[in-house]
């Protein structure tokens, strides 16, 4: 538990995240089994002990402390699990004098499993006893499920990786299969055993990702376009009896999604863009009129939600557009190339429902110039952009590159004038680097006003970072807590996938993927683009 | 003959000696001082006459003038154990707090009454000032800054100890310490030369004129240098010293990727520490802690004890729980110090 502790206060001190990385993939080298699997999966998933919740840990500490002391402690720490670790005076109980041991990473977790609500507030100080400051903050966070030390679970899968030089897709594919402490994928990686056997599991299998083009031209006898919809990646899968539906980081949407679980009783790992029904997008897609699509704004409001209401699944169903196959009737045909891959998955999808699923048609085109012409005369809203794909890629775990391609749609551009400015995070925190910028409401030389309509933090040179931080430290007109409002004399000019209407924005839009283009130290605030400008880019 | 203790008053701006019209670290600018150190929320230019060590009116001096010329006002030194009469039949006898260079705790007495206000102190060892001294008395003042019974602070040597084997972790970074201008800076530097860090060490602008006055009393600090004076690469694997404010600053670019310290009481706690961005937290105050705080008024075991900045409520409520008469002083401007 010692180690454990000191992981856990080193990661709370840690901005990088390399650093991170490092500490994790260390203690993760130098642990036993199974106290390092128990480690992991506290530290990425957080566990569940039902019998030990925050309120236990308030009872038992007003049984002993003085009620008002603890709670005068708690209000200043802010967070009960620390208040009690420091609050903790030990050996309380040990009538006898003698300290037992602390308590390894596995015991501590066989103890907690094994608490009740009855035996907890006995279980849980004796445990406590054995601990130092540390030791108890890192044990009662274990215990109550709330790490929240910036570790995603992503990182602690990358940390996994580099700790045992295993790829990343690899142990991804083989985590949703295993549960704590994950001893198969130790096995695997640390001492060269067999894989896990996931075959029969509803498991996430890692996505095959794209390149932006750039300036590449590629030759259209060696690939195949596709439409790239503005919805979301999902990955379904069906085995075991279960269904399943992945998100782009494999987190389990399966809740958000429900309709989508009956409708693939096949087992399968299907690859495709997620989007909400709508009559307005998706009229464009190809001869064959591929429709239905709503605006991502529609799928926005069923994103991240745990339950759905009835109405929304009958207002807003979700289907999925499938473009790739991973495993089709168990079978797995990632090592194919693209071109068999989907002919099987064109002779696949019409034994599913069609109100739930249908292909991403091909854009044909002869050349490439063909193709650039397609895109360019594209208005669809629902389409980002093409994906090109290699015919005879196999199906490729992350981003190899050569094989897929992105070629998004050029971006807006509007000229917009900083207005607020905040510190990074990270290497940036002694700069300004976050801007909140705005357009217009009317004339300004009629006396209108800048109203925000997005946040940027990206597309400057570190150069210009250093100059815009200087502005803002000397056009500080305002401070608000962290953040500066300037002078508003800076024009900025903005790359934006699309706009949309939106109500938590004073202006009544919302960017997507804003970022600064160019700086236009030159051009005069007056000039800068109005309101209605940027209103009349909506596409819904 | 007036009632018990009628002679002392605590007003918003500090207390107030009646028959000798004296206040002790007041608020804001008066005839007659008492001061009992020389941080910001103790000591102010401007008093008519200032009483107060030597060391603390040479501090005074270099952040208030006081003292210089007409506008600084007068002052009267008193050493430490030395008891100076003032008007109305009020003694005042100096007494090591234990805080920083200069920091006493002032006895009053009046009509056979004694008063003592602590000022800020602490029960530990500290290279640059002498230890508190326990004094019997009628009435304690105390200060209160860590009066939550979860600040304990830990032992210096165990936070020396992070300090340097983080420093000897990564020889091609510097460790950035943040410390408070007056008294943490100093100690931090002789702990450090105790435990035998040999090395420059090197210092912010803001630091320097303390760090000499400090060893014009015979603090010995080895030898320091400026970060202003020296090119980048020659402070890797070095400790910089600087004022918490200058942390997150971009002074702090002139150093060559700096680990982030901050040597204070509230370290302690984990969001305090993040909130400040700190990688290597360093519980190291100047302060009393929990135990430290309730420990004295024990040991002095005076009839009443008022409470003056910090966490009232909290000790407080442990008089209240131990039957000790108290109560806790409104005091205008004393904030948590940048401890
Ligand atoms: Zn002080
Ligand atoms: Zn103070």
């Amino acid at each position: 538990m010692e180690d454990f502790a000191a992981l856990i206060d080193a990661l709370i001190y840690t901005r990088s995240r390399n650093e991170k990385l490092r500490l994790i993939a260390e203690y993760l080298r130098t642990t036993a089994d199974p106290d390092r699997g128990w480690a992991l999966a506290a530290l990425t998933d957080g566990m569940d002990f039902p019998a030990v919740k925050s309120s236990t840990i308030r009872t038992i500490m007003k049984e002993r402390i003085d009620p008002v002391l603890w709670s005068l402690s708690r209000d200043f720490v802010g967070d009960t699990a620390e208040t009690a670790s420091l609050l903790w005076e030990t050996g309380q109980i040990g009538a006898s004098g003698d300290v037992e041991a602390p308590p390894s990473v596995s015991e501590a977790v066989a103890i907690l499993s094994a608490m009740t609500r009855k035996t907890a507030p006995v279980e849980l100080p004796a445990l406590l006893d054995r601990l130092d400051a540390p030791g108890r903050f890192a044990l009662l966070k274990l215990a109550t499920g709330a790490m929240r030390i910036g570790v995603s679970s992503r990182l602690g899968k990358v940390a996994f990786a580099q700790s045992f030089d295993v790829p990343v897709e690899d142990v991804e594919e083989y985590w949703h299969g295993l549960s704590p402490p994950y001893e198969e994928l130790f096995a695997w990686a640390a001492d060269g055993e067999a894989p896990p056997d996931i075959a029969n599991l509803p498991t996430f299998r890692p996505f095959m990702l794209a390149h932006p083009l750039e300036e590449t031209a590629v030759d259209m006898a060696d690939y195949a376009a596709e439409w790239k919809w503005d919805g979301i990646r999902v990955q379904l899968v069906h085995a075991g009896g279960e269904t399943r539906v992945y998100s782009r980081s494999g987190d389990d949407i399966s809740a958000t999604f429900p309709e989508m679980l009956g409708a693939l009783t096949i087992p399968a790992v299907l690859d495709g863009e997620l989007l909400v029904r709508g009559n307005v997008q998706g009229g464009e897609a190809g001869p064959g009129k591929q429709g239905g699509a709503a605006s991502f704004n529609a799928l926005q409001q069923r994103l991240g939600r745990k339950t759905v209401s009835k109405k929304m699944l009958s207002e807003s169903p979700a289907f999925v557009r499938l473009y790739d196959a991973l495993l089709i009737e168990g079978e797995d045909v990632r090592t194919l190339p693209w071109e068999e891959r989907r002919k099987k998955l064109e002779s696949f999808v019409p034994r599913l429902p069609a109100s739930h699923f249908d292909i991403s048609n091909i854009v044909k085109a002869d050349d490439f110039e063909a193709l650039a012409e397609i895109r360019e005369g594209t208005r669809d809203d629902a389409i980002e952009g093409l994906m090109l794909k290699r015919r005879d890629s196999a199906y490729i775990a992350g981003r190899k590159t050569g094989l897929w391609y992105k070629w998004k749609r050029d971006p807006l551009l509007i000229d917009c004038v900083l207005m607020y400015a905040q510190r990074g995070s990270g290497k940036r925190s002694s700069f300004f680097s976050d801007y909140t910028f705005g357009c217009w409401n009317g004339d300004p030389d009629a006396g209108a006003e800048l109203l925000p309509v997005g946040k940027a933090y990206s597309g400057f040179t570190d150069e210009e970072l250093k100059k815009l931080d200087k502005h803002v430290r000397s056009k500080t007109v305002n401070r608000f807590g962290p953040v500066r409002e300037t002078d508003k004399s800076l024009v900025f000019e903005v790359a934006f996938d699309s706009v949309h209407e939106s109500k938590r924005h004073k202006s009544g839009l919302a960017m997507r993927f804003p970022r600064i283009h160019r700086v236009r130290w030159d051009k005069p605030v007056h000039e800068a683009d109005r309101i209605e400008a940027l209103k009349s880019l909506i596409r819904d | 003959m007036s009632a018990p203790f009628s002679w002392i008053r605590s007003e918003p701006w500090g207390i107030h000696v009646v028959p000798a019209d004296a206040w002790v670290d007041p608020g804001k600018a008066v005839d007659r001082a008492l001061v009992t150190h020389g941080h910001a929320d103790h000591a102010r230019g401007g008093h008519g006459a200032t009483v107060a060590t030597p060391e603390t009116l040479a501090i005074m001096k270099l952040r208030y003038q006081t003292g210089e010329g007409p506008s600084g006002g007068e002052t009267t030194p008193v050493q430490y154990s030395e008891t100076i009469r003032l008007p109305g039949n009020v003694d005042a006898t100096y007494i090591p707090a234990g805080h920083v260079l200069g920091s006493a705790q002032i006895l009053l007495e009046h009509a056979g009454e004694r008063v003592i206000c602590t000022g800020d102190y602490k029960r530990r060892a500290d290279p640059t000032c002498p230890p508190f001294e326990v004094t019997p008395c009628d009435i304690l003042i105390t200060e209160a800054t860590f009066g939550l019974p979860l600040f304990t602070h830990p032992p210096i040597e165990g936070e020396m100890a992070k300090l340097m084997e983080r420093l000897a972790a990564y020889p091609d970074r510097c460790v950035l310490v943040g410390a408070y201008a007056l008294g943490k800076a100093q100690r931090v530097i002789a702990e450090l030369r105790r435990a035998g860090h040999a090395q420059p060490i090197y210092l912010h602008g803001a630091m320097e004129k303390m760090c000499r006055l400090y060893e014009e009393h015979g603090i010995e600090l080895g030898e320091l240098r400026l970060v202003s004076d020296t090119p980048k690469d020659e402070m890797r694997g070095h400790i910089v010293i600087a004022p918490p404010s200058a942390l997150n600053d971009r002074w702090s670019r002139r150093l060559p990727d700096p680990i982030t310290a901050f040597a204070s009481g509230w370290m302690h706690v984990r969001q305090r520490a993040r909130q400040r961005n700190v990688e290597l937290p360093l519980v190291i105050s100047d302060h009393a802690d929990w135990n430290e705080l309730t420990r004295t008024i024990e040991e002095v075991n005076p009839q009443e004890t008022w409470i003056t900045h910090g966490r009232e409520e909290a000790l407080l409520r442990w008089n209240q729980l131990h039957q000790r008469r108290a109560r806790a002083l409104a005091l205008v401007g004393r904030e948590d110090e940048d401890e």
